[in-house]
């Protein structure tokens, strides 16, 4: 009993870090610009298939693939700023047709990778997946033991960039204070496609991640959105280190739940979790009241 | 008042003119194709009533429908097969109950967190309804057709008359909420919240009514489906489609007024079953996306906003 919980417990911590890399785009973009992009998970499953595909044809490591496509992942991602930006921020119907914006593109995403791919599973194959690593009674999967370091190390970079950088800390003076980082000379709009851009470039990772640790079909992303925006608001919106341990509660949350109740109940413990928040402490666990 | 005769009378024709349709046609596949469409326009204008005239925007549309095709399913199982219509009185109650809790718990909280929660609350009824072995569970449940109808000849075409008036009270409700002073305390909750409240219009009151209608229209939409398709399970139920297809009517046809979903409802309805029928499915849920990000980008006010322009063109080029 001890011994499951352990594992349990230590599954979920590393389920738990890769969450983090999923919802760090979404930190970003929700918690610092106010953009629902509602689409992140979506443009994770992006990443999930980009890589299946170089992996299937080419056998590059999965996270390498990631890696690589980052800088395509951030153009990608400032032109769809632009675009939001010329339909709905500049008329001032973010609120409502922003939302339903999102959601379309989230749909067509899905059904076009449907009509590409089908609705099998795909993996990927890397010479750590499969192998596992004994720590005592505790047996660490290197296909999520891997994902876990490489999300750690992508979550402490996007929090050394946003707090020390002159870009990063404009990021978080567009989330302030949007009038006067605009008086300081800074062009709100560039700042912000800057940081929807590398809010998309890290979707593309946890994309690689994500297919490293389970199969993937199109519709999977779905079940994303609750996690991530539990984990984004918990950890109150847009702190960096939040998020990190907003995921790992949700993560072992998880864990725990489909080890001790059954696995087709965890996928309702972080919209648990969200509701909860939402009805008792909407600023979050890490949030400022 | 010449108006509000004008409105009833068209309900009044047109309900007929339904009732005529079943006495006339023979072919069942008419009245399956109209089911579809008219269970869409429901669909539309339930969301449109929190989405469009209060500025809340629902993405758990798949829920509250699934919540009153399940609530049919339950009272089946429940009472051995009671009457249809009990199930159609039921499920508003059971589905309106739950947009009013949605409401309560997040409503007070800006308009994201409660679009956020809709999709929670979607996520987890369906995990409830997985794991229910009493309603199916993930395996689905079948339900067989009472074989002795009364006064039609077969049961599609009494599930197509009931839909029918179901579509109707549908927009009747809507066009009083969209024409009354709740309407309009709605639309200021739309324009600006905080000058709405400082005004002393009642927001959360609003706000709570209007979840309620739309939660327990949408599970009349959905109470007589497990009838219609006469096996449910909860994928099909909680399609993802029927919360994108209640976004995607009320934004094409025009989210102002409560006409738009009705012609959005019967514009996209005529679409998809002609695409559905005679190409794939798969491009049919493609067309609904496009269609959809197409007409929020472009034409924000939907097919109404798009005719208004055009109107007031004209006239000004006539003056």
């Amino acid at each position: 009993m001890i011994e499951l919980f352990i594992n349990a417990v230590a599954s979920g911590l590393l389920l738990g870090g890769f969450y983090a890399a999923v919802a760090l785009g979404l930190s970003i973009v929700f918690g610092r610009l106010d953009i629902v992009n509602i689409a992140h998970p979506a443009f994770v499953i992006i990443g999930s298939y980009v890589t299946f595909y170089i992996n299937d044809n080419f056998g590059l490591d999965p996270i390498v693939v990631g890696l690589i496509f980052m800088p395509i992942f951030f153009l990608l991602g400032i032109g769809m700023y632009r675009f939001y930006y010329v339909c709905f921020e500049r008329t001032g119907q973010e609120s409502l047709s922003g939302l339903a914006y999102f959601f379309g593109i989230m749909f067509i995403i899905e059904v076009l990778l449907i009509l590409v791919y089908g609705v099998d599973y795909r993996n990927v194959q890397a010479d750590y997946v499969g192998k596992t690593l004994w720590i005592g009674i505790v047996g660490l999967p290197y296909r999520m033991l891997v994902p876990f370091i490489a999300a750690t190390v992508i979550t402490g970079g996007v929090y050394l960039y946003l707090s020390k950088t002159y870009l990063g800390r404009a990021i978080l003076a567009v989330s302030q204070d949007r009038v006067a980082l605009q008086l300081m000379g800074a062009d709100p709009i560039k700042v912000k496609q800057w940081a929807f851009g590398i809010g998309i470039a890290t979707a593309v990772v946890a994309g690689a991640l994500l297919i490293t640790i389970h199969p993937v079909e199109p519709s999977v992303g779905r079940l994303y959105i609750g996690r991530v925006f539990a984990i984004v608001i918990l950890g109150g919106m847009g702190s960096i280190s939040g998020t990190f341990f907003a995921a790992l509660m949700i993560g072992i949350a998880e864990s725990l739940i489909a080890t001790f109740i059954g696995p087709s109940w965890a996928p309702a413990a972080a919209y648990g979790i969200l509701l909860l928040t939402l009805a008792v402490r909407p600023q979050g666990l890490f949030g400022r009241a | 008042m010449m108006k509000l005769n004008k409105f009833w009378l068209v309900i009044a024709v047109v309900f007929l003119a339904g009732i005529g349709f079943t006495v006339v046609a023979d072919n069942e596949f008419y009245f399956y194709t109209t089911y579809a469409v008219m269970q869409l326009m429901i669909m539309g204008i339930a969301w449109n009533i929190l989405g469009g005239f209060t500025g809340y925007v629902n993405f758990g549309s798949g829920g509250f429908f699934a919540a009153g095709a399940y609530t049919t399913v339950f009272l089946h199982r429940l009472f051995d097969g009671p009457p249809l219509l009990i199930a159609v009185l039921v499920a508003p109650i059971v589905c309106g109950l739950i947009g009013l809790a949605v409401g309560y718990f997040t409503l007070r909280l800006k308009g994201v967190y409660f679009a956020i929660a809709t999709l929670a609350v979607a996520i987890i009824l369906e995990t409830v309804v997985i794991n229910w072995e009493f309603v199916g569970g993930a395996g689905g449940y079948y339900l067989l057709i009472p074989e002795n109808i009364v006064f039609f000849d077969s049961y599609i075409e009494w599930l197509f008359t009931l839909i029918l008036a179901i579509t109707l009270i549908a927009i009747a409700v809507s066009r009083y909420l969209n024409s009354s002073k709740i309407g309009q305390g709605l639309a200021a909750i739309r324009d600006d919240e905080l000058a709405a409240e400082c005004m002393g219009v009642p927001t959360l009151r609003l706000k709570l009514i209007s979840t309620t209608v739309m939660g327990g229209l949408m599970g009349m939409a959905g109470a007589p489906f497990p009838y219609f398709i006469t096996f449910v399970e909860p994928v099909s139920a909680f399609n993802l489609l029927i919360a994108v297809n209640a976004i995607a009517v009320p934004m094409i046809g025009g989210t102002a007024s409560w006409i738009g979903p009705v012609i959005g409802g019967l514009l996209l309805g005529t679409i998809q079953e002609t695409v559905t029928v005679n190409i794939s499915s798969e491009l049919n849920m493609l067309i609904v996306g496009v269609v959809l990000v197409g007409f929020i980008s472009l034409a924000p006010q939907g097919i109404v906003g798009l005719y208004q322009d055009f109107i007031r063109k004209r006239r000004k080029r006539n003056d």
